[in-house]
């Protein structure tokens, strides 16, 4: 099984119209869309879904107002600042301690750990018998440690699983694609990339396809680790740009770090060529190949406004420069599926599975 | 105030728009901060060429078990939600770069045998651009985790009237910590279906966030007129379009602003900040009514 992973450094320098033209091209791949933020490529590829399941990733605190005592252990506790603390009211049914509905039983005195007593009294007399204040924690700040849970001395958190998404295994002209949607504001978008990339190794295996074609997420972060560990080879889509320069360094940092071959191709090279042959120069200095130049071409935005990839659009132009790339990608992995399995896993760097991510 | 530029999809001109407001607002006379959040792929300092006057290493807290103190209970791998701590054969075993930091495992030792150690995972730098001040952080190469450099950029930017914060793409956790706390957010799109489809994303994201936002439109003469349709419909205002100009893109290719190359887009950024001004009061009077 061989995987090719398509990946920017900066945003925008068009990853996905290259993925989806190969994807054509190659015509017996698996596609697997790990730009799992802003997922595109079905906007090309209009997929037929066949398979829809939920993305759970972690847990997510929530008081029980109910059964809150209102300490504020949770927030002393909790180091992403995920507790908001509100004015007190009233009106809350339960026993809080020092207030109205005290018994004066002194249980809660003699059996905190946590001086919560004392710490109830301060807020008590600080807020001028309106009661302590509420807690509540907010989810977009929650990482899902779990601290708060285990530390609530009266075991007022839930501590349920997050729906942070979607995927999907999708039929479509140019074989099945795998996608997926993390929710807006939502965490675990590495743990989700490899969920969609093993999902793509195994949909590749059941119907006898040899090849995976990945588009990545911009930036060099989980996302982008997560699709690029243990990849056959990177190819990196910059621009001729001060930016394009400075985030292919840094993103071909990230595939060396992890052992992963990188090929570089210039997009819309034409409109500076000086700074492209820069590029390339200094790409070659660094160990990696060049794989391409495609030059700058309305046909690329049009095809996207038409649902098509470059490839099916137009059949000159532009649509030649995808192909000669594809063909410098395709006789590299070809050459790299005929080494010998074992030889190939042992070049590899051993990495870490991104289990979790932020 | 503090307003955010971001995007669902990246390379739409977030930092474009980001630095020449900057400039543009610095040089009408007002305290800005430029606040680069991109910290994956930070650009701003390549137009702003600032002059660096202080860098700081981000260094969040990672688990040390001391083997000999440890009566291998493995309670802390138990509460580890994010197997940075797992138990292997008999003794623990740390993976720093799945670490969030929490301090659960050491809080929940029994022996305390886990002490919380400091382990750098980027940089921040503050300085100055021309009047306006300046900073930005940069994520260690190999690193996976942004958000806690974020967080670190944000608690570094310096006092001014005006933050102006250049967000990361994308619609998940780094966006958040950029956007969290802002009074504004200017989404930069571009008028096509990737543009757009990336936008409504963002819009979701924003929302849930709750902050008030508005929309420019970068290279506005390529691709539809779906997004202002969008826009229309939404009840987003579109507050700038930006066109598709071949010496704006030189500009940005050579490191320049495009006020450099466009002067007469001056005045279309004075007037941003004033369009922008008046929506924060005007959000702000219907919170407090509400």
């Amino acid at each position: 099984m061989r995987e090719l992973v398509v990946i920017s450094g900066k945003g925008g320098t068009g990853k996905t119209s290259l993925a989806a033209s190969f994807a054509v091209l190659a015509g017996n791949a698996v596609v697997a869309d790990c730009d799992v933020d802003a997922a595109d490529l079905h906007l090309v590829l209009s997929p037929q879904i066949q398979r829809r399941e939920e993305f759970r990733g972690g847990h997510e605190a929530v008081i029980r107002q109910g059964d809150c005592i209102r300490c504020g252990a949770c927030v002393t506790y909790c180091r992403f600042a995920a507790v908001g603390q509100y004015p007190g009211e009233n009106d809350i049914s339960a026993p809080r301690g020092p207030h109205s509905a005290c018994k004066g039983c002194d249980f809660c005195r003699r059996s905190c750990s946590v001086r919560t007593y004392e710490i109830l009294r301060e807020m008590w007399e600080a807020s001028g018998g309106n009661g302590p204040p509420v807690f509540a924690i907010d989810p977009l700040a929650c990482e899902g440690c779990g601290v708060c849970v285990r530390f609530c001395p009266v075991h007022a958190i839930d501590f349920a699983e997050r729906a942070c998404g979607e995927w999907f295994v999708s039929d479509t002209r140019c074989g099945p694609l795998v996608h997926a949607r993390l929710g807006a504001a939502a965490e675990n978008s590495g743990k989700l990339v490899s969920l969609v990339r093993a999902q793509a190794r195994e949909v590749a295996k059941n119907t006898g396809r040899e090849l995976v074609i990945i588009d990545g997420a911009p930036g060099i972060g989980c996302p982008v680790i997560a699709s690029l560990t243990g990849v056959t080879a990177a190819l990196i889509v910059t621009e001729w740009t001060v930016s394009g320069q400075h985030d292919l360094e840094r993103v071909a940092g990230v595939a060396r770090h992890f052992g992963v071959p990188a090929w570089v191709c210039v997009n819309k090279w034409d409109i500076n060529p000086d700074v492209t042959q820069q590029i390339e120069a200094a790409a070659r200095r660094r160990g990696m190949h060049i794989a391409g130049r495609v030059r700058y071409d309305k046909a690329v935005t049009a095809a996207q406004v038409a649902a098509r990839t470059i490839v099916e659009f137009t059949t000159d132009g532009v649509a030649s420069d995808v192909r000669a790339l594809w063909q410098e990608m395709d006789a590299y992995l070809n050459a790299s599926a005929a080494q010998p399995a074992s030889d190939h896993e042992a070049t590899r760097k051993p990495t870490v599975e991104l289990r979790s991510s932020t | 105030m503090k307003v955010a530029i971001a995007s669902g999809k990246g390379g739409t001109g977030k930092t474009t728009l980001a630095t020449n407001l900057a400039v543009v607002a610095a040089e009408l006379g007002r305290s800005v901060a430029y606040v680069d959040c991109d910290v994956e792929e930070p650009n701003g300092h390549l137009f702003l060429k600032p002059t660096i006057e202080h860098r700081q290493p981000v260094t969040p807290l990672v688990p040390h078990v001391s083997v000999e103190a440890c009566d291998r209970c493995g309670l802390c791998a138990q509460v580890c939600q994010y197997s940075a701590l797992v138990w292997l054969g008999d003794k623990p075993l740390v993976f720093p770069e799945l670490c969030h930091s929490c301090g659960g495992c050491a809080l929940v030792c029994p022996k305390k045998a886990i002490i919380e150690v400091p382990r750098e995972i980027g940089t921040v730098e503050t300085g100055h651009a021309g009047r306006a001040r300046f900073v930005h952080g940069l994520l260690n190469v190999g690193e996976a985790k942004s958000p806690p450099v974020i967080r670190a950029v944000r608690a570094a930017a310096p006092e001014a009237d005006w933050q102006l914060i250049d967000a990361p793409p994308g619609t998940s956790c780094p966006v958040v910590a950029a956007v969290r706390g802002c009074d504004f957010v200017l989404l930069v799109t571009e008028p096509t279906p990737f543009g757009l489809h990336d936008l409504k994303l963002a819009v979701e994201t924003v929302r849930q966030i709750g902050v008030p936002m508005g929309v420019v439109i970068n290279r506005a003469d390529i691709g539809d007129g779906r997004v202002a349709t969008y826009c229309a419909a939404e009840g987003i205002s579109v507050l700038l379009t930006i066109p598709d100009d071949r010496r704006i893109a030189e500009a940005y290719s050579r490191g320049e602003l495009i006020v450099t190359a466009r002067p007469d887009l001056r005045a279309a950024l004075a007037g941003l900040w004033e369009e922008v001004e008046g929506l924060v009061t005007v959000h702000e009077e219907a919170s407090r009514t509400a």
